[in-house]
């Protein structure tokens, strides 16, 4: 009875829109999904997924990696308050995150003007979508590494200290390889996460085709356009980006496991 | 063997000794350690053994470099370390967890201070062959360290600390998380092993048994500061004060003094010097009986006997006998 009830319910919430997402893609067959995907528009769109969720994942590994580092090793003034600032970006909606980043960075925004006059423009830029996914994204990778470093903890280090490894030593040859499967797991959870993110983009790209025209953008403005051909666009981005994630999921899954063993 | 690994102690030639003068360090409100001079013997054996909180761990994580000083110095085989970071101090140092690198086999684990410096690796395959030989290990060399045992385990982490050849090596509570039987074994194993790599070794333990049995000398440390040092026949045969003679072994209070109970005639009639008490329960273990007494003054001073001497005495329970120290401790 349960087993049944759990059934129906994923395959109402998630098998059924999949399977209609695929079946409209492929309604009349390969030729107009392959038109779609090798069209300017959609490369242009794939091309600025790829350049924003690579930055935004470089940069938030980075700052995960360090920040854990962080907060696991040292006790300091403000070290909880950093800690619960980092998730709140998460927390929030993504339409807040893109419409903070415009009251701070906007024409008429904090620092946004005097940006604009020293020829650095953010917002309806990349800089600005770089910003906007690295913020819905922030603490993905860091709440990974954190507890195996703390259950690690640093005898390790300090033995290989004891035996002459210097700071950037002990970070390759004894933390980077305690952390890598929790670093990858968060690196293939932040790449997930940044690839798919609409809202806060959205407001921060001003979504041109072409210029600043994300995946999620192109599937989102094809589907409100009239026409059989935009809502082919539609469909077949979105099985591209569909396809990705369910890439992402079995590269997880498969290391889910791996760092449970160790 | 022909050439034993570590056994120069280093650059000099000749084992290093270690000097700490006037360190003290506070955590907070919590003095760790008072004021400490110690010289540590090149070469030698020495236990710092104390009971937990008492500073022991503390002073050996500032002469290792893991800890600071808030004033004081450390010299490490004549030069000063006091704020040298780990890396530069030439010292071997075991933990009490073994501390492995989880992810790297036995050998590379024991390679791994040579590959930091980038010694050619015939010489290091050679080096760590020489090591896991010594450890007894040399069948575990391509294991994770999750596949070795506790005992491995440290050996393989001794094995790890001796291989670039420190100038001292540091062990805190080296067989603390190991079993009784293990413990014991790894023991006379470290004994026999410094007899074979003479580098100037410095050992943590609570466990006075460990530190009788295993040192050359003894470091008694309490409430940060050092009680006494000596041989372990000086320090249970002429402790310094009350406290070092209660840590080393057992004591009874016998007219206000402080004897071991092994240390205790018990004759049928009264002497000059000796106490009158009743026997108020004879606890056989083995071949020993513990011999609770009574005295007049209300006190309750046991005996260390064996069975041949109860039976040669004829003792019972409620027998009347007068107790008379053999040892007389010198004043402290």
């Amino acid at each position: 009875m349960l087993r049944t009830i759990a059934v129906l319910y994923v395959t109402g919430l998630v098998a059924l829109p999949v399977a209609s997402v695929v079946q409209h893609t492929f309604a009349d067959g390969l030729a107009p999904v392959i038109e779609v995907i090798t069209s300017e528009d959609f490369l242009a769109a794939l091309r600025l997924t790829a350049i924003v969720a690579g930055i935004a994942v470089t940069i938030n590994t980075v700052f995960g990696v360090g920040m854990s580092l962080l907060l696991v090793r040292y006790r300091f003034r403000g070290r909880r308050f950093i800690s619960a600032v980092i998730d709140l970006p998460v927390s929030i909606s993504p339409i807040v995150v893109g419409v903070a980043l415009i009251l701070v960075y906007g024409s008429y925004g904090w620092f946004g003007g005097a940006l604009e006059d020293a020829g650095f423009r953010v917002i309806f830029a990349v800089p600005g979508m770089v910003l906007a996914t690295v913020l819905v994204s922030l603490p993905l990778v860091l709440r990974e590494i954190v507890p195996t470093l703390e259950e690690a903890g640093i005898e390790q280090e300090q033995a290989a200290q004891s035996l002459g490894a210097g700071p950037w030593q002990r970070f390759w040859r004894i933390t980077l390889p305690t952390i890598k499967w929790a670093l990858a797991y968060g690196v293939a959870l932040s790449l997930a996460r940044s690839m798919g993110e609409f809202g806060a983009v959205r407001v921060v790209s001003g979504s041109v085709a072409g210029v600043s025209q994300t995946l999620t953008l192109y599937v989102n403005d094809s589907y409100q356009e009239f026409g059989a051909q935009a809502q082919q666009q539609a469909f077949a981005a979105a099985f591209v980006l569909m396809a990705i994630a369910v890439v992402l999921i079995v590269v997880i899954a498969a290391l889910r496991p791996k760092e449970d063993r160790s | 063997m022909s050439q034993h690994p570590g056994r120069s102690g280093g650059r000099s030639g000749e084992p290093s000794g270690i000097v700490v003068r006037g360190v003290h360090r506070k955590f907070g409100d919590f003095v760790a350690l008072d004021d400490v001079d110690l010289e540590v013997k090149p070469g030698g054996l020495t236990a710092l053994l104390g009971p937990s909180g008492g500073g022991k761990s503390t002073l050996l994580r500032i002469i290792a470099g893991l800890d600071y000083p808030d004033r004081g110095t450390v010299e490490i085989a004549g030069q000063d370390a006091t704020f040298l970071p780990p890396q530069r101090r030439s010292v071997g140092f075991v933990f009490q967890h073994y501390a492995a690198f989880k992810h790297l086999t036995t050998a590379r684990n024991v390679a791994f201070g040579l590959e930091i410096r980038k010694r050619p690796k015939n010489e290091v395959a050679e080096k760590v062959q020489e090591l896991l030989e010594l450890v007894h290990l040399e069948q575990f060399a391509d294991r994770l360290p999750s596949q070795l045992s506790g005992g491995q385990r440290q050996r393989m982490a001794l094995a790890r600390a001796l291989a670039v050849e420190p100038e001292v090596l540091l062990l805190d509570e080296p067989f603390g998380a190991l079993d009784a039987k293990v413990r014991k074994e790894l023991r006379d194993w470290l004994r026999r092993l410094h007899d074979e790599v003479h580098v100037t070794t410095l050992f943590v333990t609570h466990d006075q048994e460990e530190a009788l049995e295993v040192a050359d000398e003894i470091v008694v440390i309490n409430e940060g500061r050092i009680e006494q040092v000596g041989s372990p026949g000086d320090l249970y045969d002429r402790p310094a004060n009350d406290f070092v003679m209660s840590f080393l072994g057992p004591v009874t209070r016998l007219a206000g003094e402080l004897v071991r109970p092994h240390d205790v005639e018990v004759l049928l009639d009264e002497r000059a010097g000796a106490v009158e008490v009743t026997v108020t329960k004879l606890l056989r273990v083995g071949y020993e009986v513990r011999a609770e007494t009574l005295a007049a003054d209300g006190s309750t001073p046991w005996v260390q006997l064996n069975r041949v001497q109860v039976d040669e005495l004829g003792l019972q329970v409620g027998a009347v006998v007068w107790l008379r120290a053999l040892v007389v401790r010198a004043a402290a």
